[in-house]
């Protein structure tokens, strides 16, 4: 396996415009010629497919859902970052490249980082054109609002719901085209196995949910949008039907993966209220620009919140980090909390929470200027918990949330299997061990708006692609292979529900491969995920059958490839030998229980080839090595 | 924490063409705590260890936000709470030993998948006919070169809220689209951006409501009394207004 980045030369600042001006065109009637399959309608997939369609490529999008319009990232809330400086602050390009790739703890590639910070502007322009109401000053203008790891105010936002409103504006442009009749849209439809001819992607094969059917698309070139793989814990924030099916497959027909290990694990959720629970709550990170988390100091403290005297709470982020306060990086404020729950401090029923607290902020701004600013994060919270946080403190506990690994791409956000493009959350690209808040938004649409339209372009006139009919063997042998896998998972017919086995997964990755890792709990999690893979195999129990509508079976399948990816996930953090942005290795710590980079052996981005599950995961570590030619290698310090 | 006992009556339907009718299934041990989708699953767990058919039903954030739930729950859309959406609704809004009765959102525009999932491609086909802002990628402005009233955003916001989930459409007797097409017209109509295209779209939109198959607006108000995000019938009004505007 060859992975070669292809970063191009010169000035950080010019590699992007210098390898636009390099990359080949096609004529207008060339493109109308060429299929591209967009997986994914989420902010990268509707965009891309919006933008080919513009640019004249004929596209054929997918998605499991019913819309388009309900992808994931619909329930994105906080904001979005670009370097506009439209609050005069010092903010610039540069900036947000540096807090990005600083954010991120040095595990992403300069080149890539720059080009987010720098498209990052023409995402609000575009925006904005297309209706997106953004949150306004009284002149008019565009307000921002801050957001952790960063001392500007860089962050467009529409209330609590920017994801919402971005991915509509998206999906609308993508309709726009569906109207043009240069894309086609497929709903429920799920992406089952990438198919390959002479080593190059050249069509998928789904599942139309509804009738159960399976099926053939050819293409000059694949585009996955299909989002992050956070639900591997069973509980986390995403979205219910976010998986990792389509990524898994494309890593077993040859693709590499990327930094498995690297899992956000958002510091600001609604806690675990019992075993039924099916999915975390995020409260919007920008809570902390005006909340103050807290625990009691004493162990044994039994009085309400409200009652506790400003000397007996420990205000711990304020007091271990005084320049950002509760603002630092997601990573360093989700291990805080664990680390005062596991010292006996933690609130609540389980003691697995901590507070979040906006009666200072009341105190100061009035309760009106508070409500105008949070007040729908404030009803979901009391919808689900009961508590009102206008009078008395949030309970908040970190929970899974984003999944800064995926499918290995070089700088034109190709994988290794050529023609197979890799964009938003599914890929690996930008946000190296950490991501800071706002910028998945900003890096799934620059994908899709900005980048991925080009660089397939330029695939597709340099390469030859002679016409494949779906009639080929290689068609044939993976529609063969997913059927398979259905039928095998259809036959067990054993005792416990898929819905126990993907707890039972989860409870395995959060205790061990979740917000702080080490040598032994990584070795026991990859024996006890082994073991309930073949438990799994052998006692799944898939309720009725694959011809129809069957939400159960669709499960089934993502479960079956958890089981997978888990251990690739195990095995990579326990190959990293450091301590470096989400990844907490107990072994690896500073005295003050800060993360412990290792530049030395560890600058490296981890790329997994795989060859095969036979009771193990048997798979081969490719390391790229980053090199930092532009900014200087530093401990991260948020104190 | 006290649990209780739900009787639920749930619709039954293997597809479109077959008839559905209603099972009844008691369901013990149910916590307060539980979202409502949850206790659908914990049936769905039941059921699926005695051998028989789980009930299909639509969901992705469970959080309000992406409109895929849609069940009505008692006879009304999304269920007893105001502004709510089916899967934010928790069983603390109910009592030990209630019975709850759960159909899907039923319109001929809507067809039935299986049991309480239908087909909602009507909306987007709504859309695809004028929903959207013709601007090519690369081809904005700067962004504060548009400046919008703090008090116009705001309203566009309101409207642009909506989730699409079509409770709108399964609480109106004569099943109409008027909500939801209103809101996306009123967002983008009150828009400087999207002057250009309001008569085109305006038009397009509400003629492509009719060819659906959605019944007309009798102002009912149903459809705000169930909205999850609560869209505001005065969209309706400003989608006629435009469309008259538009015709002549
Ligand atoms: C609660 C929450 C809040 C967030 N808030 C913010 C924020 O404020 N700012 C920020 O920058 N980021 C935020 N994020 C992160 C951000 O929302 C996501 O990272 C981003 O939206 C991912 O976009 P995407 O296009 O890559 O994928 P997604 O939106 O996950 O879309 C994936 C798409 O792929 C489809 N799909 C998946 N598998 C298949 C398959 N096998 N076949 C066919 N289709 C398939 C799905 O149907 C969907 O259309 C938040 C995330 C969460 C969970
Ligand atoms: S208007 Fe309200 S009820 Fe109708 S689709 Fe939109 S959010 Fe749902
Ligand atoms: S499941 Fe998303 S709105 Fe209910």
């Amino acid at each position: 396996m060859k992975l070669d980045p292809k970063i191009p030369s010169g000035p950080l600042a010019e590699k992007w415009t210098k390898h636009r001006n390099d990359i080949h065109l096609l004529s207008p009637n060339n493109k109308r010629k060429h299929k591209v399959i967009v997986v994914g309608t989420g902010l990268a997939g509707a965009s891309a497919a919006a933008s080919l369609s513009e640019l004249g490529y004929s596209v054929e999008v997918f998605s499991i859902l019913d819309s388009p319009r309900r992808a994931h990232s619909i329930a994105a809330q906080g904001g979005i970052n670009a370097a506009k400086n439209y609050q005069n602050d010092g903010d610039s390009v540069w900036r947000l490249f540096y807090d990005t790739i600083k954010g991120g703890d040095y595990r992403s590639r300069e080149a890539n980082v720059y080009r987010l910070a720098e498209v990052s502007n023409y995402i609000i322009d575009q925006a904005v054109a297309q209706g997106v109401p953004f949150g306004r000053e009284y002149g008019g203008l565009l307000d921002n609002r801050s957001f952790g790891g960063a001392q500007v105010s860089r962050t467009f936002y529409s209330r609590g719901q920017t994801g919402q409103q971005l991915l509509l504006g998206a999906y609308q442009a993508m309709m726009k085209e569906v109207h043009s009749g240069r894309v086609k849209m497929y709903n429920r439809h799920e992406m089952l196995d990438l198919v390959l001819v002479d080593g190059k992607a050249r069509g998928i094969i789904t599942r139309d949910l509804v009738k159960g059917t399976v099926h053939r698309f050819e293409a000059d070139a694949v585009i996955l949008c299909t989002g992050g793989y956070g639900n591997v814990f069973y509980l986390s924030t995403n979205a219910k039907n976010s998986n990792a099916t389509a990524a898994w497959r494309c890593h077993k027909r040859g693709a590499a993966f990327a930094n498995p290990c690297f899992v956000q694990i958002h510091p600001t959720c609604i806690p675990v209220s019992g075993d039924y629970q099916s999915k975390l709550t995020l409260m919007s990170e920008s809570l902390r620009n005006d909340g103050r988390v807290w625990v009691p100091r004493n162990k044994d403290e039994k009085r309400h919140p409200n009652d506790i005297p400003e000397e007996d709470r420990y205000y711990y982020l304020e007091e271990k980090y005084p320049s950002f306060g509760n603002l630092v990086p997601r990573d360093v404020a989700s291990r805080s909390a664990k680390m005062v729950c596991d010292e006996g401090l933690g609130v609540g029923d389980t003691g697995l929470a901590v507070y979040l607290d906006f009666r200072d902020a009341i105190k100061r701004d009035s309760k009106e200027v508070i409500e105008a600013k949070y007040g729908n994060l404030f009803d979901m919270y009391q919808n689900i918990t009961d508590d009102n946080p206008y009078e008395m403190p949030m309970r908040i506990f970190p929970a899974v949330h984003y999944t800064m690994g995926g499918l290995w791409v070089d700088y034109n956000l190709m994988s290794n299997i050529p023609g197979l493009f890799v964009a938003g959350e599914a890929n690996f690209s930008d946000h190296g061990a950490n991501r800071l808040g706002a910028s998945a938004l900003m890096q799934g649409l620059s994908d899709g708006y900005f980048i991925v339209p080009y660089t397939v372009g330029n695939y597709i006139a340099d390469v030859d692609l002679p016409k494949v009919s779906t009639e080929h063997e290689a068609f044939a042998e993976a529609e063969d292979s997913s059927k398979k896998i259905m039928d095998k998972l259809l036959a067990v017919k054993g005792n416990k529900t898929v819905i126990e086995f993907h707890r039972e997964l989860g409870k395995i990755m959060w205790d061990k491969v979740g917000i702080s890792r080490s040598k032994e709990g990584l070795e026991s999690a990859i024996k006890e995920i082994r073991a309930l893979r073949d438990e799994f195999w052998e006692n799944v129990n898939v309720p009725g059958d694959a011809n129809y509508y069957n939400k159960y079976l669709e499960f089934a399948y993502r479960v079956a490839d958890y089981f997978e990816l888990a251990e690739l996930m195990a095995i990579d953090a326990l190959d990293r030998g450091e301590s470096c942005g989400c990844h907490l290795r107990d072994e690896y710590q500073t005295e003050e229980g800060e993360a412990l980079r290792n530049d030395k052996e560890y600058a490296f981005v981890s790329a997994y080839e795989f060859l095969g599950v036979n009771g193990k995961l048997e798979t081969k570590l490719h390391k790229e090595q980053l090199e930092f030619e532009f900014v200087e290698l530093k401990q991260r310090s948020y104190k | 924490m006290s649990l209780m006992t739900i009787n639920l009556k749930v619709w039954r339907q293997k597809n479109a063409e077959t008839p559905g009718k209603f099972e009844d299934y008691k369901l013990d041990g149910v916590s307060e705590h539980m979202s409502f989708l949850e206790m659908l699953d914990v049936l769905n767990e039941n059921l699926i260890k005695e051998g028989k058919d789980p009930v299909e039903f639509d969901y992705d954030c469970r959080e309000g936000i992406c409109g895929s739930c849609n069940m009505v729950i008692n006879g009304r859309a999304h269920g007893p709470k105001h502004k709510t959406a089916a899967c934010q609704l928790h069983m603390r809004t109910y009592n030990d030993g209630d019975t709850i009765v759960i159909e899907p959102p039923r319109a001929a525009a809507f067809p039935i998948i299986k049991d309480l999932v239908v087909d909602r491609s009507a909306f987007d086909r709504i859309i695809e006919a004028g929903g959207y802002i013709s601007v090519k990628t690369g081809a904005a402005p700067e962004a504060n070169l548009i400046p919008v009233p703090q008090d116009t955003s705001n309203e566009a916001f309101d409207y642009a809220t909506c989730i699409g989930c079509g409770g709108c459409v399964a609480a109106c007797p004569n099943s109409s689209a008027a909500l939801f097409t209103g809101a996306k017209i009123a967002h983008l109509n009150s828009l400087p951006q999207g002057q250009p295209e309001r008569d085109k779209r305006t038009v397009a939109m509400v003629d492509q409501m009719a060819k659906e198959g959605f019944g007309d607006c009798s102002n009912y108000a149903e459809c705000e009394a169930v909205c999850p995000v609560g869209i505001s019938i005065s969209s309706i009004a400003a989608m006629r207004r435009d469309y008259i505007k538009a015709i002549f």
